[in-house]
């Protein structure tokens, strides 16, 4: 009898398939996780904000992807990638908001807010996150 | 197993002399196993001719509900079995984040807008959040996915002895891609579609009021058939007719959709119809 579940059959979750299209439509730079913490989604404004193409890198997993832009504390320390705004988010579960400085791969240091949230679906089940990227205010 | 269409219409049922043909009947498909197992898919208005055919002494039959939308429960109240003291009727639907089944359910069976209660049917029933891991139910293996539609809705995916069949009767996956068909694993219920012998899919609209009705819920006749491409369905029975939509519109839908398609055998859902399935 036909198995389901077989690994070349797997579709994403239909939440996290809706976030990825609702990410690519929006002009703050976005990116989206999965419930492993595997980016799997870059938007065209993050990209640019970033220096890279989503399309050329493909998908990242989580200790790559923390460590790749060269994350720094607020003291100019490299940060633990643990402490990453959207691995915060999807380990407690809770919004996480917050301050994060980042080289580019152009090489340009970049001082950035982050929004990161989880995304839980309809049992409760942790699907990924997706964190927003904000330049802070002159304030 | 057997699959018989008793209703392929959409959103409204639609009666009359236009229609006649595939019929005006909503949602309601019966799936019988080779061990007699009954399995309905959706309760639309389809669903009181099946349940007046189902014999008496059938004990058991499992109704798989993919979303709670009218046109999808319409029928509950006139299905044969419920008012039958000695069976047991199992129902499968998805919860929302808040209301399970049965909540969600009784807004309908209840006054005002239904005088019969569930808690007033003969029956013994039993219910069930649709299966997110496959389950057995009788002879089929069953498994449910949330796929893109308005609230909380599910296709099924129904296995049994090498052969198999997907549900989605009300499906947008395009509203999920900029570009459609996208990437497989970034297709909204193409795990449950993949390869099937036989897919019964949304092909409620031409393209021009497809272009119209985004975010609507459902799909064109031309997505469904890049759909049925996507997940290389052997078999591709378009589903939930458009109420406004004739006989002949239907047959020129029809005709157009297989001359883009010849790789893959394109029917029109239509009352009546049957389909047996068996391994390939």
């Amino acid at each position: 009898m036909f198995r389901f579940g077989v690994a070349t059959m797997a579709s994403r979750p239909i939440e996290l398939i809706l976030v990825r299209q609702l990410a690519a439509g929006l002009a703050v730079p976005t990116f989206v996780v999965d419930a492993e913490g595997v980016l799997v989604f870059v938007n065209e404004a993050a990209e640019s904000l970033l220096g890279l193409r989503f399309d050329e890198v493909g998908e990242v997993p989580f200790a790559e992807w923390t460590t790749a832009f060269a994350p720094r504390t607020k003291g100019g320390h490299r940060a633990n990638p643990a402490t990453h705004p959207l691995a915060l988010a999807i380990r407690e579960r809770q919004p996480v908001h917050g301050p994060l400085r980042i080289l580019g791969r152009d090489g340009i240091p970049r001082r950035l807010v982050v929004t990161a949230l989880p995304l839980e679906g309809p049992r409760g089940q942790l699907l990924g996150g997706l964190a927003m990227f904000w330049q802070p205010s002159a304030q | 197993m057997i699959v018989k269409l008793w209703g392929t219409r959409g959103s409204l049922a639609s009666s009359g002399p236009d229609t006649v043909g595939y019929g005006g009947n909503t949602a309601s498909v019966e799936v019988t196993g080779a061990d007699g197992t009954i399995l309905v898919l959706d309760a639309g208005t389809g669903i009181r001719r099946l349940g007046a055919a189902i014999d008496p002494a059938v004990e058991r039959v499992d109704v798989l509900l993919t979303h709670l939308h009218m046109d999808h429960i319409q029928g509950l109240g006139f299905f044969a079995p419920f008012f039958r003291p000695a069976g047991e009727i199992h129902l499968w639907g998805p919860a929302s984040a808040t209301m399970d089944l049965r909540s969600r359910l009784t807004r309908y069976l209840s006054p005002p807008l239904f005088p019969v209660q569930i808690r007033d049917l003969e029956a013994r029933v039993v219910l069930h959040d649709a299966p997110d891991q496959p389950t057995d139910i009788g002879g089929f293996e069953v498994v449910a996915r949330h796929v893109i539609h308005p609230g909380p809705t599910v296709g099924y995916r129904i296995s049994a002895d090498g052969a198999s069949l997907a549900y989605l009767p009300d499906h947008e996956p395009a509203l999920a891609t900029t570009h459609f068909p996208a990437e497989s694993d970034w297709t909204s219920g193409f795990e449950l579609a993949s390869g099937v012998d036989l897919l019964i899919h949304d092909g409620q609209y031409t393209d021009d009021e497809r272009r119209a009705r985004v975010g609507w819920g459902h799909s064109s006749v031309t997505e469904a058939i890049a759909f049925a491409e996507l997940a290389r369905a052997q078999r591709l029975v378009l589903f939930h007719h458009d109420p406004s939509h004739t006989d002949a519109m239907l047959d020129e839908l029809t005709a157009g959709a297989r001359e883009t398609a010849a790789s893959i055998d394109i029917a029109c859902g239509r009352e009546g119809d049957r389909y047996e399935l068996a391994a390939s």
